[in-house]
């Protein structure tokens, strides 16, 4: 991966920082995989874990902070390494923030479980997390083979999220026009999704670190145009029953 | 009775055999046996003599078998002491990872291969297996806490596999350890079909199920009487019955197809005769709806690797689909055609209708389980809601494409792109 350096303790420092960068990976995935499943059985007591588990991640962070500056500070990194090592605070801020999304979805898993909504709007909610999740997934493995030429996909990901998200947006707003009642469950479910695609916008961010890192260009700029939602307007009227 | 025969006498040689072998045994207990009568009687140093004897002259017909099999055995030994890791490693069918102190990995075998995409000599297990409980095994082993351990190890993406995983070190201070991955991913899919099963079952199969009870009702009581009504009924009933009876086919050939998401490989499909049959089963529906079926076919041979069966299944949802509700366009356009501009070359497959087309708000939704662009609709075309998840299924295990492109009002174009290897 790294070129081998004079000092052998350097490159072992910075394995062990790639080494829990991928560990800090591995507990995103799994708290927002399990807050996403608590949501669809409304499952509480899982909900709990995933809140508890969130304090892994923040403790990982400030790990992280503390190794990549103390290696800074001693070894007067260049180059790739120096890329690495600023590479590394900021997947693992990215990570962290994954945490706190999944930890946010966990919260609301009571606030929903109580008026059971239409199943389909669990499956939707299911399979935005399945993209969600699946680019994170890829945007890791990334890191671990550090292959970026296959990077391309995150853009095409972060499209079929972003269609998604529009999609269960509009289907949320119709709930709520049919129903007053369903206006407390589909607010927080709504917040799910907005928070389920957020995870994805950060995997693209930590797929534009990790490019940087291998090549030391920034990722060409063509974001795409990212979700609809702010153009959706459904009419005031009741619909036909 | 032959049966019987062979069997018994198989049985005979099986009983002849084991006394062959554990003659050794046998003449040694004989010998004992005749050693004990020997010292309890007077004739001692005869019998034990005879015995002597005896040992010896079965000795005699043995020597040569027994260096053989000595033979043999530093053959084998030696054998073993050449035999790479790599060979060892590629005859074992479960995915299969060496790797070092630092967790790199130093060789895996093409079922780890075939198991987990982009992994490489040199790569670091601990990045590529991120999960805690893996993190875990792979850190008590590499700290020498336990020689070997194993954990349940559960990939979700992007097709839920199950693993019991487990580590050892290889023999004495190599310096290298082992990761050998158990599929258990059928046990486990089993359990998660019977639930969704149910929880899918039950809620599609209430609906029907309630109007059928509903009818009962009013047959058995304010329309007692009415000979016309309950013919209307009756007709209405057996709707739902049979919308019942293609629920659970479809159900069941989406569970089938859970089941079993890795596609047996080798077998080599022709798109052109498939999409032909495909056609030709249809005719009946296309004209009972007044949709024409327009053919558009590349030149060449049009081979993909595949199931013949399952893509069959593929192209008449699809087709289907294209003539119940793109019936208004009058017309249906399937083409094939090669693409190779795509960074995986293989086959494209488009079957475009030009009814009302999809509002672009479903589109990414449609592959869903039971998600409907219109309920009314889907109903009265007998859909089952159903359709498109079992294609999205079958396209995942080929390794296959689907991309939907539609606006309201000027039809919809299904793509299946079918890589070529």
């Amino acid at each position: 991966m790294q070129s081998v350096h004079i000092v052998s303790a350097y490159d072992e420092e910075l394995k062990y920082l790639s080494k829990r960068i991928a560990a800090m990976g591995g507990h995103a995935e799994r708290m927002v995989e399990q807050a996403v499943a608590a949501l669809v059985n409304a499952d509480p007591e899982l909900a709990q874990k995933v809140i508890r588990d969130d304090l892994v991640l923040d403790e990982g962070q400030r790990e992280i902070d503390d190794k990549a500056i103390i290696i800074i500070a001693k070894r007067q990194p260049m180059a790739t390494d120096l890329r690495e090592i600023v590479g590394a605070i900021r997947i693992s801020a990215d990570l962290e923030r994954v945490g706190d999304l999944g930890k946010n979805v966990a919260k609301r898993v009571v606030a929903v479980a109580d008026g059971r909504q239409p199943n389909s709007l669990f499956r939707g909610l299911e399979a935005l997390a399945n993209l969600a999740l699946t680019q994170l997934k890829e945007v890791l493995d990334v890191y671990a083979s550090r292959s970026v030429e296959k990077i391309g996909f995150v853009r095409d990901r972060d499209d079929q999220i972003d269609a998604m998200y529009t999609s269960l947006f509009r289907e949320l707003l119709t709930y709520m026009m049919e129903d007053p009642r369903n206006i407390t469950p589909c607010t927080h479910l709504l917040f799910c999704a907005k928070n389920i695609e957020r995870i994805g916008d950060h995997a693209t961010n930590i797929a534009e670190t990790i490019y940087y890192i291998v090549t030391g260009d920034q990722m060409p700029a063509d974001r795409p145009k990212g979700d609809k939602t702010d153009k959706i307007i459904l009419p005031a009227t009741q619909p036909a029953k | 009775m032959a049966d019987i025969g062979t069997e018994r006498k198989g049985r005979a040689q099986a009983v002849a055999m084991r006394l062959w072998n554990s003659r050794w045994l046998l003449a040694a207990g004989f010998v004992a046996v005749l050693m004990v009568y020997g010292f309890a009687g007077m004739s001692g140093y005869v019998v034990l003599l005879a015995g002597v004897v005896l040992v010896a002259a079965a000795m005699l017909p043995a020597g040569v078998a027994r260096q053989s099999t000595e033979n043999a055995a530093a053959i084998e030994a030696s054998g073993l002491q050449r035999l790479s890791g790599e060979y060892l490693a590629a005859a074992v069918a479960d995915p299969l990872i060496i790797f070092d102190r630092s967790a790199a990995i130093v060789h895996a075998n093409a079922a780890a291969f075939a198991a987990f995409g982009g992994i490489a000599p040199g790569m670091s297990l601990s990045l590529k297996f991120r999960a805690p409980e893996m993190q875990a095994l792979l850190d008590s082993i590499l700290a020498g806490n336990v020689a070997s351990d194993s954990v349940d190890y559960i990939e979700k993406l992007p097709v839920e596999r199950a693993y019991r995983v487990s580590a050892s070190s290889v023999g004495h201070a190599t310096d290298l350890y082992v990761l050998v991955f158990k599929d258990q991913s059928e046990a486990r899919r089993i359990d998660r079909m019977r639930a969704d099963f149910i929880a899918n079952a039950s809620h599609e199969l209430r609906t029907p199920l309630a109007s059928i009870a509903g009818f009962i009702e009013t047959l058995r009581g304010p329309a007692r009487n009415d000979p016309a009504a309950r013919e209307q009924f009756l007709q209405i009933m057996q709707n739902q019955t049979s919308r019942m009876a293609r629920l659970i086919d479809d159900l069941l050939s989406l569970s089938r197809l859970e089941m079993k998401p890795y596609l047996k490989p080798g077998t080599e499909v022709d798109l052109r005769q498939a999409i032909d049959s495909v056609i030709d089963s249809l005719g009946p529906l296309a004209k009972e709806n007044g949709v024409v079926i327009e053919r558009d076919f590349a030149e060449g041979p049009l081979d993909v690797p595949g199931d013949r069966d399952e893509l069959f299944q593929v192209f008449e949802n699809l087709l289907e689909n294209a003539c119940k509700y793109g019936q208004s366009g009058g017309r249906v356009v399937v083409s094939i055609m090669r693409s190779d501009s795509d960074p995986e070359p293989g086959i494209d497959v488009t079957i475009r209708d030009f009814g009302s087309g999809i509002p672009e708000e479903h589109i990414p939704r449609i592959t869903e389980r039971f998600y409907r662009v219109d309920v009314e609709n889907s109903r009265t075309q007998k859909g089952t809601g159903l359709g498109l998840s079992i294609v999205k299924h079958i396209l995942t295990r080929h390794n296959a494409r689907l991309s939907i492109r539609s606006e309201v009002g000027k039809g919809a174009a299904f793509t299946v792109h079918l890589p070529a290897r």
